[in-house]
Protein backbone atom coordinates (compact mmCIF):
# COMPACT_ATOMS: atom_id res chain seq x y z
CA UNK A 1 0.00 0.00 0.00
CA UNK A 2 1.85 3.32 -0.65
CA UNK A 3 1.88 6.25 1.19
CA UNK A 4 -1.54 8.28 0.08
CA UNK A 5 -3.61 5.52 0.62
CA UNK A 6 -1.84 4.83 4.37
CA UNK A 7 -2.83 8.22 4.99
CA UNK A 8 -6.16 8.51 4.05
CA UNK A 9 -6.56 5.41 6.22
CA UNK A 10 -5.15 7.20 8.89
CA UNK A 11 -7.35 10.07 8.44
CA UNK A 12 -10.46 8.44 8.91
CA UNK A 13 -9.28 6.30 12.10
CA UNK A 14 -8.46 9.35 13.56
CA UNK A 15 -12.11 11.30 12.42
CA UNK A 16 -13.74 7.67 13.54
CA UNK A 17 -11.65 7.65 16.74
CA UNK A 18 -12.51 11.19 17.37
CA UNK A 19 -16.50 11.00 16.70
CA UNK A 20 -16.97 8.29 18.48
CA UNK A 21 -16.51 10.29 21.94
CA UNK A 22 -18.79 12.88 20.27
CA UNK A 23 -21.49 11.14 19.31
CA UNK A 24 -21.98 8.29 22.57
CA UNK A 25 -21.72 11.95 24.41
CA UNK A 26 -24.65 13.41 22.52
CA UNK A 27 -26.36 9.52 23.32
CA UNK A 28 -25.00 9.80 26.82
CA UNK A 29 -26.76 13.26 26.98
CA UNK A 30 -30.28 11.95 25.47
CA UNK A 31 -32.13 11.60 28.41
CA UNK A 32 -30.17 14.10 31.16
CA UNK A 33 -31.63 17.45 32.37
CA UNK A 34 -29.51 20.41 32.36
CA UNK A 35 -31.06 20.67 35.74
CA UNK A 36 -30.02 17.25 37.40
CA UNK A 37 -26.74 16.63 39.89
CA UNK A 38 -25.42 14.07 36.78
CA UNK A 39 -25.09 16.99 34.59
CA UNK A 40 -23.23 18.77 36.81
CA UNK A 41 -20.95 16.28 37.22
CA UNK A 42 -20.60 15.94 33.82
CA UNK A 43 -20.03 19.90 33.71
CA UNK A 44 -17.11 19.97 36.74
CA UNK A 45 -15.40 17.00 34.94
CA UNK A 46 -15.38 18.64 31.32
CA UNK A 47 -13.86 21.99 32.69
CA UNK A 48 -11.19 20.11 35.04
CA UNK A 49 -10.58 18.09 32.29
CA UNK A 50 -9.69 20.95 29.85
CA UNK A 51 -7.77 22.72 33.09
CA UNK A 52 -5.54 19.67 32.92
CA UNK A 53 -5.02 19.58 29.62
CA UNK A 54 -4.24 23.12 29.29
CA UNK A 55 -1.91 22.84 32.45
CA UNK A 56 -0.12 19.96 30.80
CA UNK A 57 0.69 21.34 27.42
CA UNK A 58 2.24 24.56 28.94
CA UNK A 59 4.20 22.24 31.50
CA UNK A 60 4.87 19.25 29.19
CA UNK A 61 4.42 20.62 25.69
CA UNK A 62 4.43 18.38 23.04
CA UNK A 63 6.29 19.27 19.65
CA UNK A 64 7.15 23.44 18.78
CA UNK A 65 6.85 24.22 22.61
CA UNK A 66 9.57 21.93 23.81
CA UNK A 67 11.88 24.17 22.53
CA UNK A 68 11.21 26.89 24.59
CA UNK A 69 12.50 27.21 28.48
CA UNK A 70 9.35 26.88 30.96
CA UNK A 71 10.85 29.82 32.75
CA UNK A 72 9.91 31.70 29.08
CA UNK A 73 6.75 30.39 29.04
CA UNK A 74 5.92 31.12 32.15
CA UNK A 75 6.81 34.50 31.95
CA UNK A 76 4.62 35.24 28.52
CA UNK A 77 1.51 32.73 29.97
CA UNK A 78 1.63 35.64 33.04
CA UNK A 79 1.56 38.71 31.01
CA UNK A 80 -0.44 37.22 28.87
CA UNK A 81 -3.24 36.82 31.75
CA UNK A 82 -2.46 40.01 32.96
CA UNK A 83 -3.18 41.82 29.96
CA UNK A 84 -6.38 39.38 29.56
CA UNK A 85 -7.54 40.81 33.23
CA UNK A 86 -6.93 44.50 32.64
CA UNK A 87 -8.42 44.27 29.12
CA UNK A 88 -11.76 43.57 30.60
CA UNK A 89 -11.43 40.10 29.19
CA UNK A 90 -10.61 40.40 25.90
CA UNK A 91 -9.19 37.42 24.74
CA UNK A 92 -7.01 38.81 21.01
CA UNK A 93 -5.24 40.99 22.98
CA UNK A 94 -3.37 38.43 24.96
CA UNK A 95 -3.42 35.77 22.26
CA UNK A 96 -1.74 37.94 19.68
CA UNK A 97 0.78 39.15 22.76
CA UNK A 98 1.92 36.07 23.51
CA UNK A 99 2.61 34.80 19.88
CA UNK A 100 4.73 37.90 19.50
CA UNK A 101 6.20 38.24 22.78
CA UNK A 102 7.34 34.09 22.70
CA UNK A 103 8.78 34.48 19.09
CA UNK A 104 10.67 37.42 20.23
CA UNK A 105 12.15 35.70 23.39
CA UNK A 106 12.64 32.49 21.09
CA UNK A 107 14.93 34.89 18.73
CA UNK A 108 16.71 36.37 21.09
CA UNK A 109 17.31 33.23 23.23
CA UNK B 1 -34.24 23.82 9.12
CA UNK B 2 -31.85 26.33 10.74
CA UNK B 3 -32.99 29.60 11.80
CA UNK B 4 -30.81 32.26 10.35
CA UNK B 5 -30.93 35.02 12.80
CA UNK B 6 -29.30 32.26 15.73
CA UNK B 7 -27.25 30.90 13.10
CA UNK B 8 -25.34 34.53 12.14
CA UNK B 9 -25.53 35.79 15.60
CA UNK B 10 -23.75 32.46 16.91
CA UNK B 11 -21.14 33.14 14.15
CA UNK B 12 -20.88 36.39 15.05
CA UNK B 13 -18.95 35.45 18.27
CA UNK B 14 -16.14 34.77 16.38
CA UNK B 15 -15.93 38.70 15.06
CA UNK B 16 -16.45 40.02 18.86
CA UNK B 17 -13.01 40.82 21.06
CA UNK B 18 -13.75 37.20 23.15
CA UNK B 19 -13.00 35.85 19.32
CA UNK B 20 -11.75 32.07 19.74
CA UNK B 21 -10.41 32.89 15.97
CA UNK B 22 -7.00 33.96 16.22
CA UNK B 23 -6.39 31.25 18.49
CA UNK B 24 -7.29 28.65 16.25
CA UNK B 25 -5.74 30.42 13.58
CA UNK B 26 -2.61 30.09 15.02
CA UNK B 27 -2.91 26.28 16.41
CA UNK B 28 -4.15 25.14 12.80
CA UNK B 29 -1.93 27.20 10.73
CA UNK B 30 1.13 25.62 13.02
CA UNK B 31 -0.94 22.36 12.26
CA UNK B 32 -0.95 22.61 8.75
CA UNK B 33 2.78 23.29 8.60
CA UNK B 34 3.46 20.15 10.49
CA UNK B 35 1.82 17.95 8.27
CA UNK B 36 3.49 19.67 4.96
CA UNK B 37 6.40 18.76 6.74
CA UNK B 38 5.30 15.02 7.60
CA UNK B 39 4.62 13.96 3.92
CA UNK B 40 0.28 14.96 4.09
CA UNK B 41 -0.90 16.34 0.25
CA UNK B 42 -3.11 19.42 0.82
CA UNK B 43 -6.45 17.69 0.26
CA UNK B 44 -5.35 15.33 3.23
CA UNK B 45 -4.28 18.31 5.29
CA UNK B 46 -7.35 20.35 5.23
CA UNK B 47 -10.00 16.99 5.01
CA UNK B 48 -7.87 16.02 8.18
CA UNK B 49 -9.40 19.58 10.08
CA UNK B 50 -12.68 19.08 8.39
CA UNK B 51 -13.65 15.24 9.76
CA UNK B 52 -11.48 15.39 13.16
CA UNK B 53 -11.55 18.97 13.61
CA UNK B 54 -9.66 18.19 17.27
CA UNK B 55 -5.98 19.15 17.37
CA UNK B 56 -4.62 17.56 20.12
CA UNK B 57 -6.09 14.29 18.03
CA UNK B 58 -4.50 15.69 15.04
CA UNK B 59 -0.74 15.67 16.69
CA UNK B 60 -1.20 12.73 17.75
CA UNK B 61 -2.59 11.17 14.98
CA UNK B 62 0.92 13.18 12.30
CA UNK B 63 3.58 12.22 14.94
CA UNK B 64 2.07 8.16 15.47
CA UNK B 65 2.28 8.14 11.52
CA UNK B 66 5.99 10.08 11.30
CA UNK B 67 7.20 6.88 13.73
CA UNK B 68 5.25 4.21 11.82
CA UNK B 69 2.48 3.30 14.36
CA UNK B 70 -0.01 0.78 13.20
CA UNK B 71 -3.58 1.84 12.52
CA UNK B 72 -5.22 0.19 15.70
CA UNK B 73 -2.40 2.28 17.84
CA UNK B 74 -3.12 5.51 16.07
CA UNK B 75 -6.79 4.66 16.59
CA UNK B 76 -5.97 3.79 20.29
CA UNK B 77 -4.02 6.79 21.56
CA UNK B 78 -6.19 9.46 19.44
CA UNK B 79 -9.41 7.80 21.02
CA UNK B 80 -7.96 8.27 24.97
CA UNK B 81 -5.93 12.09 23.82
CA UNK B 82 -9.67 12.95 22.52
CA UNK B 83 -11.97 11.10 24.84
CA UNK B 84 -12.40 15.18 26.66
CA UNK B 85 -15.28 15.30 24.26
CA UNK B 86 -17.42 12.45 25.82
CA UNK B 87 -18.18 14.62 28.93
CA UNK B 88 -17.48 17.94 27.15
CA UNK B 89 -20.43 16.68 24.57
CA UNK B 90 -22.55 15.02 27.69
CA UNK B 91 -22.17 18.63 29.30
CA UNK B 92 -22.80 20.80 26.58
CA UNK B 93 -26.57 18.51 24.79
CA UNK B 94 -29.06 19.85 28.01
CA UNK B 95 -28.29 23.32 27.14
CA UNK B 96 -29.11 22.42 23.66
CA UNK B 97 -31.94 20.29 24.05
CA UNK B 98 -36.03 21.77 22.86
CA UNK B 99 -38.64 19.07 21.82
CA UNK B 100 -39.15 21.41 18.55
CA UNK B 101 -35.57 20.70 17.37
CA UNK B 102 -35.37 17.24 15.26
CA UNK B 103 -32.86 14.34 16.08
CA UNK B 104 -30.20 14.60 13.13
CA UNK B 105 -29.51 18.35 14.13
CA UNK B 106 -28.08 17.15 17.14
CA UNK B 107 -26.39 14.35 15.56
CA UNK B 108 -24.90 16.90 13.13
CA UNK B 109 -23.83 19.25 15.23
CA UNK B 110 -21.76 16.85 17.62
CA UNK B 111 -19.23 17.27 15.10
CA UNK B 112 -18.54 20.69 16.44
CA UNK B 113 -17.73 20.44 19.38
CA UNK B 114 -14.08 21.25 20.08
CA UNK B 115 -12.58 23.07 23.22
CA UNK B 116 -13.34 26.75 21.81
CA UNK B 117 -16.92 26.50 20.40
CA UNK B 118 -17.47 24.57 23.95
CA UNK B 119 -16.35 27.47 26.02
CA UNK B 120 -17.77 30.19 23.99
CA UNK B 121 -21.46 28.46 23.90
CA UNK B 122 -20.73 27.64 28.19
CA UNK B 123 -20.72 31.44 28.24
CA UNK B 124 -23.06 32.68 26.32
CA UNK B 125 -26.16 30.16 26.32
CA UNK B 126 -27.95 31.72 29.18
CA UNK B 127 -28.65 35.00 26.98
CA UNK B 128 -30.12 32.68 24.25
CA UNK B 129 -34.30 31.37 24.12
CA UNK B 130 -33.21 27.51 24.55
CA UNK B 131 -35.64 27.25 21.51
CA UNK B 132 -32.82 28.24 19.30
CA UNK B 133 -29.46 27.54 21.03
CA UNK B 134 -28.85 24.32 18.95
CA UNK B 135 -29.37 27.09 15.66
CA UNK B 136 -26.49 29.37 17.55
CA UNK B 137 -24.71 26.78 18.34
CA UNK B 138 -24.54 25.55 14.77
CA UNK B 139 -23.55 29.23 13.58
CA UNK B 140 -20.34 29.47 16.46
CA UNK B 141 -19.38 25.28 15.28
CA UNK B 142 -19.33 26.35 11.61
CA UNK B 143 -17.32 29.32 11.92
CA UNK B 144 -14.42 27.74 14.36
CA UNK B 145 -14.60 24.83 11.93
CA UNK B 146 -14.25 26.87 9.22
CA UNK B 147 -11.56 28.86 10.61
CA UNK B 148 -10.07 25.71 11.30
CA UNK B 149 -9.91 24.37 7.92
CA UNK B 150 -9.04 27.18 6.63
CA UNK B 151 -5.93 27.81 9.18
CA UNK B 152 -4.77 24.59 8.24
CA UNK B 153 -4.81 25.85 4.16
CA UNK B 154 -2.53 28.68 5.18
CA UNK B 155 -0.32 27.24 7.65
CA UNK B 156 0.37 23.57 4.83
CA UNK B 157 1.00 26.88 1.81
CA UNK B 158 3.08 29.19 4.04
CA UNK B 159 5.26 26.49 5.74
CA UNK B 160 8.00 26.97 4.50
CA UNK B 161 8.37 30.74 5.43
CA UNK B 162 7.70 29.61 8.87
CA UNK B 163 10.96 29.80 11.27
CA UNK B 164 11.61 27.53 14.29
CA UNK B 165 11.06 30.51 16.11
CA UNK B 166 8.12 31.53 14.70
CA UNK B 167 6.53 27.95 15.55
CA UNK B 168 6.79 28.07 19.02
CA UNK B 169 5.30 31.19 19.44
CA UNK B 170 2.21 29.73 17.47
CA UNK B 171 2.17 26.91 19.27
CA UNK B 172 1.91 28.77 22.89
CA UNK B 173 -1.48 30.79 21.48
CA UNK B 174 -3.64 27.72 22.26
CA UNK B 175 -3.37 27.67 26.00
CA UNK B 176 -3.43 30.88 26.49
CA UNK B 177 -6.14 31.20 25.36
CA UNK B 178 -7.93 27.85 27.40
CA UNK B 179 -6.50 29.42 29.95
CA UNK B 180 -7.93 33.20 29.26
CA UNK B 181 -11.51 31.34 28.65
CA UNK B 182 -11.31 29.19 31.84
CA UNK B 183 -9.75 32.58 34.68
CA UNK B 184 -12.63 34.05 32.66
CA UNK B 185 -15.48 31.29 33.34
CA UNK B 186 -14.21 31.15 37.28
CA UNK B 187 -17.30 32.28 38.50
CA UNK B 188 -18.36 30.24 40.67
CA UNK B 189 -16.72 27.92 43.65
CA UNK B 190 -17.31 24.98 42.30
CA UNK B 191 -15.50 26.06 38.60
CA UNK B 192 -12.91 27.87 40.60
CA UNK B 193 -12.66 24.51 42.47
CA UNK B 194 -12.55 21.99 39.08
CA UNK B 195 -10.19 24.36 37.30
CA UNK B 196 -7.90 24.61 39.73
CA UNK B 197 -7.48 20.76 41.10
CA UNK B 198 -7.25 19.98 36.78
CA UNK B 199 -5.02 22.29 36.14
CA UNK B 200 -2.49 21.10 39.27
CA UNK B 201 -3.37 17.27 39.05
CA UNK B 202 -2.73 17.01 35.09
CA UNK B 203 0.65 17.87 35.20
CA UNK B 204 1.51 15.54 38.34
CA UNK B 205 -0.49 12.78 37.25
CA UNK B 206 1.35 12.81 33.92
CA UNK B 207 4.41 12.34 35.32
CA UNK B 208 2.94 8.80 36.81
CA UNK B 209 1.26 8.15 33.54
CA UNK B 210 1.27 10.24 30.72
CA UNK B 211 -1.70 8.55 28.80
CA UNK B 212 -4.41 8.35 31.81
CA UNK B 213 -3.28 11.80 33.70
CA UNK B 214 -5.88 14.46 31.61
CA UNK B 215 -8.47 11.93 31.97
CA UNK B 216 -7.91 11.05 35.77
CA UNK B 217 -7.09 14.63 36.75
CA UNK B 218 -10.50 15.82 35.02
CA UNK B 219 -12.94 12.69 36.78
CA UNK B 220 -11.26 13.63 40.20
CA UNK B 221 -10.92 17.11 39.74
CA UNK B 222 -14.43 17.26 38.55
CA UNK B 223 -15.92 15.26 41.53
CA UNK B 224 -13.84 16.81 44.15
CA UNK B 225 -16.07 20.07 42.88
CA UNK B 226 -18.98 18.48 42.24
CA UNK B 227 -18.92 16.98 45.79
CA UNK B 228 -17.62 20.58 47.92
CA UNK B 229 -20.50 22.79 49.16
CA UNK B 230 -21.59 26.20 47.92
CA UNK B 231 -24.13 28.21 49.16
CA UNK B 232 -24.76 29.58 45.53
CA UNK B 233 -24.83 27.20 43.19
CA UNK B 234 -26.17 24.29 44.69
CA UNK B 235 -26.01 21.10 46.58
CA UNK B 236 -23.55 19.27 48.71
Amino acid sequence: MDISNNLILVIVVTSVATFASRFFGILTAENISDKSKLFDWFNYVAYSILAALTARMIVFPAGALLESSILIRFIVILISVAIFIYSKNNLVLPTVNAFILLTFLSIMN
Amino acid sequence: MINRKYFFKGLKSLASSRSPAIALACSFIALGALMHNAGFNLQQAAASSFFTYALPGQLVMTESFLVGASLVNIFLSVWLVNFRLYPMSVALVPILKHKSQPRWKYYLSCHMIAVSSWLIMKETYKKIDQKYRLDYWFGIGCGTLLAAVISTLLGYWISDYLTTEMMIGLAIVNPVYFLCMMIGAMNNLKIIVAVLSGALLGPILYLATPEWSILIAGIVGGSIAFSIKDKKNGYI
